[in-house]
């Protein structure tokens, strides 16, 4: 019996993670969800935020964009449009595209432009989030 | 007889020729890496989409997204994804050939690029939009695309749509390739590599979804098939700037060659004028001697 789960992490531009783990967390849309092995499938949408991993008695967080989650017993797959490691967030970074986001959000945008906005401020408060909770 | 101030002409426009498209092969091989390198980083992403959506179409049991409807095909829509500008081989014309194809009174033509709405229009067929994409293709531009293509389906204006574009194999290798569009069925890849795989397993899992069918698939679908066309973008590019910087290479090899060949008449002539004098200098000489 597999005690491991393999997650998988990609983005369009990268598959950012690929490891065997313990212990998945992550924001599922109607609330966190903490994923062990030998889960019952399940397929499910996330919203940007923190997922936690871990691993070997340690935990691990990254920053994710929404996405969807496919989880079987051995593996969870997240495919999402953002995925950061929290040691490679720069808050500075994140925190000048969320004020450029809140910005431009209260401009007059059209739908199309305004849900690229939101998505990008979700984006980094995700990172925000991640960043602060774990080195302040 | 060409006067050696032709030939030498010749050789100086035949020079400039080369060197424009040298200047191009070199412009078409940095965008060729990047656009390659792109689709490569594209793929896990869409593999992984496919996977997940097979498993899935597998276990969701009777129920239809209005998606994944198959109809009766009356109509069908063909999305032509296709370069704006020449200058790549036979690219374009491949492209074209396929599209020929199609029934020319029941095919609505989407085109992507310039090159495909030209061949459309010249062949007198219906074209209903005309989109056009960057060098390096926006998941903007593909989701207008996909959200024009499902929308035709949706009102049941058309039964199935195609996609056709350039599939990229390799620097020297891209074949033309159609791949079913909607309604979502049988899940099959984009890429070069597709063809050689099994077709992806269907899962034996029972899955649950959360917060419900309708919501998952709802969201999923319309997310698969936006990427789909944002992948099929990508390796469209990749095979444009391939194609374009192989046949800029070509273009510059035969000029050097004329140039050679230029040459080497222009130095014969050159001998032979020189001979022509001489041989008038001694007669004349001796003439007066």
């Amino acid at each position: 019996m597999a005690n491991t789960l393999k997650l998988e992490i990609v983005t369009p531009d990268a598959k950012t993670y690929s490891e065997d783990v313990d212990m998945v967390t992550l924001p599922a849309v109607e609330g966190e969800m903490g994923i062990y092995p030998q889960h019952v499938p399940l397929m499910t949408q996330i919203v940007s935020g923190e997922v936690a991993v871990r691993k070997d008695g340690r935990d691990y967080f990254l920053a994710v964009g929404e996405g969807f989650v496919e989880i079987t017993g051995e593996r969870v797959a997240i495919m999402t449009d953002m995925a950061i490691r929290a040691e490679n967030i720069d808050e500075a970074k994140a925190e000048e595209a969320r004020r450029r986001a809140e910005a431009r959000l209260a401009e007059r945008l059209d739908d199309e432009e305004s849900a690229m906005v939101s998505a990008a401020l979700a984006h980094s408060l995700a990172q925000l989030k991640v960043k602060r909770r774990h080195h302040s | 007889m060409p006067s050696t101030r032709d030939i030498r002409r010749r050789i100086r426009s035949v020079k400039n020729t080369a060197q424009i498209t040298k200047a191009m092969q070199m412009v078409a091989s940095s965008k060729m890496r990047r656009a390659q390198q792109a689709a490569l980083a594209g793929r896990p992403y869409a593999n992984l989409m496919n996977e997940v959506l097979a498993e899935v179409a597998a276990s969701i049991g009777d129920f239809i997204h209005p998606l994944m409807e198959k109809r009766e095909v009356r109509k069908r829509a063909l999305i032509m994804v296709s370069t704006d500008k020449g200058l790549c081989g036979g690219l374009n014309s491949n492209l074209a050939r396929e599209a020929a194809k199609f029934d020319k009174d029941a095919t609505l033509y989407i085109s992507a690029g310039r090159k495909g709405a030209q061949f459309v229009a010249r062949t007198k067929r219906q074209l209903t939009a005309e989109f056009t994409y960057k060098d390096a293709p926006l998941f903007s531009e593909a989701r207008a695309i996909s959200h024009f293509a499902r929308d035709l389906f949706t009102d049941g204006k058309v039964d199935q749509v195609d996609i056709l574009y350039t599939s990229f194999i390799s620097t020297l290798n891209q074949k033309p390739e159609i791949i079913p569009f909607l309604p979502v069925g049988e899940i099959k890849g984009v890429g070069a590599n597709v063809h050689d795989e099994q077709p992806l397993a269907k899962g034996t899992l029972e899955f649950q979804f959360e917060p419900g069918v309708g919501d998952v698939l709802g969201a999923l679908l319309p997310h698969y098939l936006n990427f789909r066309v944002y992948q099929v973008l990508l390796e469209a590019k990749a095979s444009e700037h391939s194609a374009r910087m192989v046949a800029m290479k070509n273009a510059t090899d035969n000029a050097k060659q004329i140039i050679k060949d230029l040459t080497l008449e222009y130095n014969k002539l050159r001998q032979a004028n020189i001979t022509k004098e001489l041989l008038e200098i001694t007669t004349a000489a001796m003439a007066m001697g």
